[in-house]
């Protein structure tokens, strides 16, 4: 081995990781949760009234802003009797000195269709019920999530923010000479990210967590505790127990939350 | 919605005639290209991708470097003519995803340590596509990988499972992934068992979960055997050649 100098960040980051690794083995957490215990979620539905629907999300020292824009559009060609529902992520500079203003990096990018898949193919909205007039127009529902405050797992922060935004979006029916209507909601998904520290996961992890991470796993589950989506990210690995344990805490949380947080 | 093709019928097949936990046909090639320091080609059922290995060399942009390990940069990119309907040409949100997951994937197997400041760059071409094209590029790439010398715990290979009228199947097709209910591609590192890539849609129980767990993985064995055959198959050939000439 040739001899590197190291820089006081990657000493910093090397005893930070050797110190949190240590507790988290013997059970403790840096801000003394227990492994499995997620971080208190504030959500302040209506922040922005001039959007169909919002919320704004407290999750521990993580802030996200999530804003429904519900506008008339043209269907895609393969799905001409069905709304479209996009999703969008900015990671403001503001939120952290580690975001860079320009085009969506790729962290935004995969934070957007992570919170999207759990949407989505919790079939949560009704698509089909968002057609105005069959292939020609339909509703288009915009979820754009800014991230005001970045003190990690901001996949848990905007997926509850998304789904609280949505759960009270009107759509604007008036401008067409109909009435607003609510949107059709069929099921409310929850997400729950862990992260592994050393050989433990820990649930919804903190800034210090996330940094130290080898993997961090997403599991979002539906009110009858199926399994709707996941990811795996991070450059390490998980084992077929971890995963499975990921999965009942997620069910777990998951209802916890849908019934305390979200009021369903 | 319901689907309203039957994908599965009376005697328990696929439309393709597979049972449950039939793969589709399997065959990949090891250095099929000259330029690149390793190369590998994959067919999969009706997926045709064609992966190459640059590096490891120097990090390009030098911000990307890493004084302690050398980064893994994966590119896929699907051929405009390789689905039904033109793909328009260029990255889109999709495969900046699918990229990002296949390089932490095999981030998981290479000892990115012994090459600090590098880069090494694993470009995943989609031919032609047919579901599962995240998974067969990725077990390509582990292959050209091995073909560029790089030195791994393993070969990460995988396999998707997912769920079409109600049963758990592996390897699902283009229809199958487009009418099922869910689709679960999922890779490890066969020597250790280790989950490296997992990534789901749908919607399954924690039960059927269990099961396309249980299938991804046997499948995964068998394919990291077709892996490993694919590596022999190329330096056979190259020594028959050397014995011929010896002879001559």
């Amino acid at each position: 081995m040739s001899k590197v100098s190291k820089s006081a960040d990657e000493i910093v980051y090397g005893l930070k990781r050797e110190y949190l690794e240590k507790i988290s083995a013997e059970g403790n957490r840096i801000d003394g949760r227990k492994l499995d215990e997620t971080r208190k979620a504030i959500v302040n539905t209506n922040f922005v009234p001039r959007a169909e629907g919002s919320a704004e999300v407290r999750l521990g020292d993580t802030r996200v802003l999530v804003g429904i824009k519900i506008e008339q559009g043209e269907p895609f060609p393969d799905t001409p009797n069905s709304g479209i529902l996009t999703t969008n992520a900015e990671l403001l500079p503001m939120a952290s000195p580690t975001f860079e203003s320009g085009p969506p990096s790729e962290d935004a990018i995969e934070l957007a269709r992570v919170v999207d898949r759990g949407i989505r193919e919790s079939k949560m909205i009704d698509l089909d019920k968002l057609v105005i007039k069959e292939g020609e127009k339909v509703w288009v529902v915009f979820i754009d999530m800014h991230i005001l405050d970045y003190d990690g797992n901001l996949i848990d922060a905007c997926s509850l923010g998304a789904v609280a935004a949505l759960l009270e979006a009107k759509v604007p029916a008036s401008k067409i000479g109909g009435e607003d209507f609510p949107l059709p909601i069929n099921h409310v998904p929850v997400t729950v990210t862990f992260a592994k520290i050393g050989s433990v996961m820990v649930a919804d992890p903190n800034l210090d967590e996330e940094e130290v991470a080898s993997a961090r796993l997403s599991v979002a589950t539906n009110e009858e505790g199926a399994v709707v989506a996941m990811q795996k990210g991070l450059g390490g690995s998980i084992t077929q127990e971890e995963l499975f344990a990921a999965v009942d805490t997620s069910i777990r949380v998951g209802k916890d939350i849908r019934k305390r947080v979200l009021g369903r | 919605m319901q689907s309203e093709i039957k994908l599965i019928n009376e005697e328990g097949l696929r439309i393709d005639g597979r049972k449950y936990n039939e793969l589709r046909p399997i065959k990949i090639e090891v250095g099929v290209l000259n330029r690149a320091d390793g190369s590998a080609y994959i067919e999969w059922g009706g997926n045709k991708v064609l992966v190459a290995v640059y590096g490891p060399r120097e990090a390009f942009p030098k911000h990307t470097q890493n004084p302690s390990r050398a980064i893994i940069n994966a590119r896929y990119n699907m051929a405009a003519f390789s689905v039904d309907e033109r793909k328009r040409p260029g990255p889109d949100r999709r495969a900046v995803e699918i990229s990002k997951v296949i390089g932490e994937a095999l981030e998981c197997a290479v000892f990115t340590e012994q090459f600090p400041r590098t880069s090494i760059d694993v470009y995943i071409e989609v031919l032609q596509a047919d579901a599962g094209t995240r998974i067969a590029g990725l077990t390509a790439a582990s292959v050209a990988l091995v073909d560029a010398g790089i030195p791994m715990k393993d070969m990460v290979v995988g396999c998707a499972a997912g769920k079409i009228d109600g049963k758990v199947v592996l390897d699902l097709n283009k229809e199958e992934d487009n009418f099922g209910q869910a689709d679960m591609p999922m890779a490890i590192i066969p020597r250790t068992q280790e989950i490296v890539l997992l990534q789901m849609d749908g919607n399954m129980t924690r039960d059927e979960l269990a099961e396309a767990v249980e299938l991804s993985k046997k499948a995964s064995m068998y394919i990291s055997a077709l892996q490993k055959e694919a590596l022999l198959a190329k330096y056979k050939v190259q020594e028959s050649e050397k014995e011929g000439e010896q002879g001559e």
